[in-house]
C-alpha cells in the first residue's frame, strides 16, 4: 500500500514533465497528462481508503540534505480523509480538462498548463503527507505558485494578471505567517519534525495564543477566512474552469486541514480560540453568502459561496473547540466532524459546479448572467448536473451536503442544551446564522440556475454546444458522489471516527450508539425517492389519455413575449440584496421610469467587494506613498545589489565574530 | 613551508593581479590559471592514501576551470565583440588598495572565526575569505557582465579553497555539485551575455536599469 503512494508521488511530476515535453513537440498533451493524473489518483487512493477503512501505514523517511529537513512522509487519518477528495476531484477536473483544452490552444502552452496542474496536485499531496516543517512549506510554497501560474493561464488578457498578483501577494503574506509559526514551533521542539510536536504543547499559555493566531492568519489567507479571502472572487473567475474546480475544492481546504494540523502541537486548546474561529467563520459565512447573492458574474457567485461555506468549516471547528474547553466533548466531537464532513462534501459539489460553469462558459462564450439564459434546452446534461450540485451545496436533502449542514446544527443545539452559558450562547448564535445563511445560499442558487438555465437567451447567440463525452462523464462522476455520500452517510461514520481520533483519543467513543442519526437520514432520503418517484408514475398516468403541448417560455399572456421581459439577475435578487444593503454597500445607479407614459429607464448595479474596497486598497495606497520614499534603493545597478547582499553578509560576520 | 602554503600564496597573487588588472583577456588567463593550480589543492590535502575521488576532483576541477571556462568566455568576448578593456566603477589602484584591506580583514577575521574542524594551514581560512571578498568586490566594482563571471568564480575559488582544505572528510559530492552548479552558471551567463549584446548592442550592466521594474 505505502509503495502505492509513492508510484502516486512519482508519477504526478513524470506526467508534468512528460506533457511539457510533448507540447514542446507540437502534440496536444491533454489525453497523456489526464491519464497520468487518473493513474496517479487511483494510485494515491486506493492507500487513503485502506488508512479510512483502518489500515495502518507505516510511515517513510528519506534523508534530505537540507539542514533540519527530512523527507518524511506519513498517512495517517486525517490525511487520509483530505487525500481521498483531493485524488477523485483531481482526477475528474483532469479528464474534464482533457476536453476542455482539446483545441485551438498553443500545444506549448497546454504541456506548461498541464506541467503545472500536475505539480499542483502533487504539492497538495506533499502538503497533507509532509511531517517535517520545512518540507512542509515547500510543499506549500510549490502549491501557491504552481496554482499562481495555472489561475495566469490566460495571461495576456490584463483582467487575469491582475487577479493573479492579487493571489500572489496574498498567499506570500499568509506562507509569512506560516514560516514564523512553524520556525517558532521547531525553535521550541528543537526539532523539525512534527512527530516530536505533537501533543507536546507549548509551555506558555500567551506563547500558544500567538502561535494559534499565527495558524489563522497564515492557513485563513488560503482558505479565504474573511477579511483575507479577496483573493478567491478575483483568481476563480480568471482561472481555467477545471483549475477553479481543484483550486476551489481542494485547494482552499488545505488551510482547513493546516489548522487541524496546528492544533494537534498546540496542546490544549483555549475557549477564546474557539469563540475566535467561531466568530470569524460565522463572519466569513454571512459575508460570503451575501456577497455572492449579488454577483453578475456565474464563478464570481461560486467563488463566494467557497467563501460562505469555509465560514460554515470555520464555525463548525470553532464551535466544536469551545465545547471541548468548556466540557462538552460531545459538542466538540460533532464539531469538528461536522466541519470534516462540510469539507469533504464541498470538494464534491463546489468541484462539480464550476465543472458547470465551465461547461457554460464553453458553451456561450460568457459568465455574465446577462448574457445567460434558457441554456436547460440547448445544454440539458450541463443543466441538470449544475441542478444537482446546487441542491446539494444547499443542503437540501436527500444529497450530501444535508448531512454536513445537519451534523453542524446538531452541533450547535448541543451547545444550546449545555449548561455552560457562553456555550448556549454561542449555540445559539450559530443555529441564527446558520438558519439566515442556508436561507440566502438557496436564493442564491436559485439565481444562478434559473437565470442560466430558465427563461429565455438574454443575448442571441449562436445555438451553444452541449459539452463532449469526457467532460459530461467527470461531471457525472461528481454528481454521482454527491448523490452517494448523500445516502450512504452512514458509511462514513466509522472513518470520521477515526480521524477524530487524531485530536483526542477519547473523542471516537463520544460518537451515538448506532443507528446513527445519519441512518435514519438515508432512510428519510430513500423515503422521498419513492415519493418523487411516485408522484412521477401518477402524473405520466393522468397525461396518458391528454395531448401535452410544447409552447413559448414566459407565454403567460402576453402578446408578444420577449427576453428582455424576463427577470435580470439583479431584479431576481434585488428584494434580499436590499434588505442587506448595510452590509453590501452595493451601488445602485437608477434612473426610474416617469411620467404617464414613460419611455426609458435604467438600472444597473455593482457590488464591489467590501474587504477589497474599503479595507486592502486604502492600506495599499498608503503603504505605496509610505514606501515611495525608499524606492532610490531599488535603482536597477546590478553591482548595488551584489553590494547590498555583501555588506548584509559581512555586517553579519562581523557583528557575530566581534 | 610547504607546498600548500606555496598555493595560498599563489592564490592570493592572483587575485591582487586580478584587481589591478586592466584588461579582459589577461583577467580571464589570471582565473584559468587560479583555478589550475587550486586543482592541486586536494591532491596534497589529503591526510590518508590518495583516493580516486581525489584525483578526479582535481582533475574534474582543474579541466573545467582551467580549460573549459576560459573556452567559453573567451568565446563570449569573440561573439559579443567586446574591447579588451575592464571599465571598472573603481579605479585599479583604488582596487588594489581595497584588495589590500580585505586582506588584512581576511587575516583578522581567520584568528576570530571559530573553525569547527582541522584544516591544512593556518592561512587557509584567510585565504579562502580573502577569495569571495575579491570575488564580491570584483562583482561590484566591473561594469562588464563578463567581469561579473569572472568575480563569481574567484568567490566559488575561496569556497573550493576551503572545501578542499578542510582535513575532515567532506562530501565530495557536494564539491562536485558545486562544480555542476558553477558550470552552468557559467554556461547560461555565457549565452546570456551574448543574447543581451545582441539585443543591446552592449553589456555594459549599468545600462540595463531600464529594466528594473
Amino acid at each position: 500500500m505505502n509503495a502505492l503512494l509513492l508510484v502516486a508521488l512519482a508519477l504526478l511530476p513524470a506526467t508534468g514533465f512528460a506533457a511539457w515535453f510533448w507540447g514542446r513537440t507540437g502534440r496536444n498533451p491533454s489525453g497523456l497528462a489526464a491519464a497520468g493524473v487518473v493513474a496517479a489518483s487511483v494510485f494515491g487512493g486506493l492507500p487513503a481508503i485502506y488508512v479510512l477503512l483502518g489500515g495502518e501505514l507505516m510511515p517513510w523517511r528519506f534523508p534530505w540534505p537540507v539542514p533540519g529537513g527530512e523527507f518524511h512522509l506519513e498517512t495517517d487519518a486525517l490525511t487520509a480523509w483530505f487525500l481521498v477528495p483531493l485524488f477523485l476531484l483531481s482526477a475528474c477536473a483532469a479528464v474534464y480538462g482533457a476536453g476542455f483544452w482539446r483545441n485551438g490552444i498553443a500545444t506549448r502552452r497546454l504541456g506548461n498548463a498541464w506541467l503545472f496542474y500536475c505539480l499542483l496536485v502533487f504539492a497538495m499531496m506533499l502538503v497533507l503527507l509532509a511531517r517535517n516543517a520545512l518540507l512542509f512549506l515547500f510543499a506549500w510554497e510549490l502549491m501557491a505558485l504552481s496554482s499562481f501560474f495555472l489561475v495566469v493561464f490566460e495571461q495576456e488578457r490584463a483582467t487575469v494578471r491582475r487577479p493573479g498578483w492579487i493571489y500572489l501577494g496574498l498567499s506570500q503574506a499568509g506562507a509569512a505567517f506560516l514560516f514564523a509559526l512553524l520556525l517558532i514551533l521547531g525553535h521550541k521542539a528543537n526539532s523539525m519534525d512534527f512527530t516530536h510536536w505533537a501533543w507536546r504543547g507549548v509551555d506558555s499559555p500567551v506563547l500558544a495564543g500567538v502561535l494559534f493566531a499565527l495558524a489563522v492568519l497564515g492557513f485563513g489567507a488560503k482558505a479565504g477566512f474573511v477579511p483575507l479571502h479577496i483573493w478567491l472572487p478575483e483568481a476563480h473567475p480568471a482561472a481555467p474552469s477545471h483549475v477553479s474546480a481543484l483550486m476551489s475544492g481542494v485547494l482552499i481546504k488545505t488551510g482547513i486541514y493546516g489548522l487541524i494540523r496546528t492544533l494537534t502541537f498546540l496542546g490544549e486548546p483555549a475557549a477564546w480560540w474557539g469563540g475566535t474561529l467561531l466568530g470569524i467563520g460565522l463572519l466569513t459565512a454571512i459575508f460570503g453568502v451575501t456577497f455572492a447573492l449579488a454577483q453578475h458574474d456565474l464563478k464570481r457567485l461560486l467563488a463566494y459561496s467557497s467563501v460562505e461555506n469555509i465560514g460554515l468549516m470555520a464555525a463548525g471547528l470553532g464551535l466544536g473547540l469551545l465545547g471541548w474547553c468548556l466540557g462538552e466533548p460531545v459538542v466538540g466531537v460533532l464539531g469538528l466532524a461536522a466541519a470534516l464532513l462540510h469539507a469533504f462534501n464541498h470538494t464534491l459539489f463546489k468541484g462539480l459546479l464550476f465543472l458547470g460553469a465551465g461547461s457554460v462558459l464553453h458553451a456561450t462564450g460568457s459568465r455574465q448572467f446577462e448574457d445567460l439564459g434558457g441554456l436547460l434546452k440547448p445544454l440539458p446534461w450541463t443543466g441538470a448536473l449544475f441542478g444537482l450540485g446546487a441542491v446539494a451545496l444547499c443542503g437540501l436533502p436527500p444529497l450530501n451536503g444535508f448531512l454536513s449542514e445537519l451534523l453542524l446544527m446538531l452541533t450547535a443545539f448541543g451547545s444550546v442544551l449545555s449548561p455552560e452559558n457562553p456555550l448556549a450562547v454561542a449555540g445559539l448564535l450559530t443555529v441564527a446564522v446558520l438558519a439566515l445563511v442556508s436561507g440566502l445560499a438557496v436564493a442564491t442558487f436559485s439565481k444562478a440556475f434559473g437565470v442560466t438555465f430558465l427563461g429565455e437567451p438574454r443575448k442571441p447567440t449562436t445555438t451553444p454546444q452541449e459539452n463532449t463525452g469526457t467532460m459530461r462523464a467527470a461531471m457525472c462522476i461528481l454528481a454521482a458522489a454527491c448523490v452517494a455520500v448523500g445516502f450512504f452517510g452512514f458509511m462514513l461514520v466509522t472513518p470520521l471516527q477515526r480521524v477524530v481520533a487524531v485530536l483526542s483519543p477519547q473523542f471516537p467513543k463520544l460518537f451515538p450508539a448506532s443507528p446513527s442519526p445519519l441512518v435514519w437520514v438515508s432512510g428519510a432520503g430513500v423515503a422521498l425517492l419513492v415519493l418523487v418517484a411516485g408522484l412521477a408514475v401518477w402524473r405520466k398516468t393522468l397525461l396518458a389519455r391528454r395531448t401535452v403541448d410544447a409552447t413559448v417560455t414566459w407565454d403567460c399572456g402576453y402578446a408578444r413575449p420577449h427576453p428582455r421581459m424576463q427577470y435580470t439577475a439583479s431584479s431576481f435578487a434585488q428584494p434580499l440584496t436590499a434588505l442587506f444593503r448595510a452590509l453590501l454597500r452595493n451601488r445602485v445607479r437608477l434612473s426610474p421610469p416617469t411620467g404617464i407614459l414613460p419611455t426609458a429607464a435604467r438600472l444597473a448595479t455593482e457590488a464591489p467587494d467590501l474587504c477589497a474596497e474599503r479595507l486592502a486598497r486604502p492600506l495599499f495606497a498608503r503603504l505605496t506613498t509610505r514606501l515611495a520614499r525608499w524606492r532610490w534603493l531599488q535603482h536597477g545597478n546590478v553591482q548595488l545589489y551584489v553590494l547590498y547582499i555583501a555588506l548584509t553578509l559581512l555586517a553579519l560576520l562581523l557583528w557575530k565574530l566581534r | 613551508m610547504g607546498w600548500i602554503e606555496f598555493i595560498l600564496v599563489l592564490v592570493v597573487l592572483t587575485n591582487l593581479k586580478l584587481l589591478a588588472s586592466s584588461r579582459l583577456g589577461a583577467s580571464i588567463r589570471v582565473v584559468a590559471r587560479q583555478g589550475l593550480i587550486l586543482g592541486a589543492l586536494p591532491l596534497l590535502a589529503h591526510q590518508d592514501a590518495l583516493s580516486l575521488q581525489h584525483v578526479a576532483l582535481a582533475a574534474g576541477s582543474g579541466v573545467i576551470k582551467g580549460g573549459v571556462f576560459p573556452w567559453l568566455l573567451f568565446r563570449a568576448v569573440r561573439e559579443a565583440e567586446l574591447t579588451r578593456e575592464v571599465e571598472p566603477y573603481v579605479g585599479y589602484l583604488t582596487s588594489l588598495l581595497a584588495g589590500v584591506g580585505a586582506l588584512g580583514a581576511a587575516f583578522w577575521m581567520g584568528t576570530r572565526l571559530p573553525v569547527p574542524v582541522e584544516v591544512v594551514s593556518r592561512w587557509l581560512v584567510p585565504v579562502a575569505m580573502f577569495s569571495i571578498l575579491s570575488g564580491l568586490f570584483l562583482i561590484i566594482s566591473r561594469k562588464r557582465a563578463l567581469n561579473q563571471v569572472l568575480g563569481f568564480l574567484v568567490l566559488e575559488n575561496g569556497v573550493f579553497t576551503f572545501g578542499a582544505g578542510v582535513l575532515v572528510e567532506t562530501p565530495q559530492l557536494v564539491e562536485v555539485g558545486v562544480l555542476l552548479d558553477v558550470f552552468v552558471g557559467v554556461f547560461v551567463m555565457g549565452i546570456i551575455i551574448f543574447h543581451i549584446n545582441r539585443e543591446f548592442d552592449h553589456i555594459d550592466t549599468d545600462q540595463l536599469s531600464a529594466l528594473k521594474d
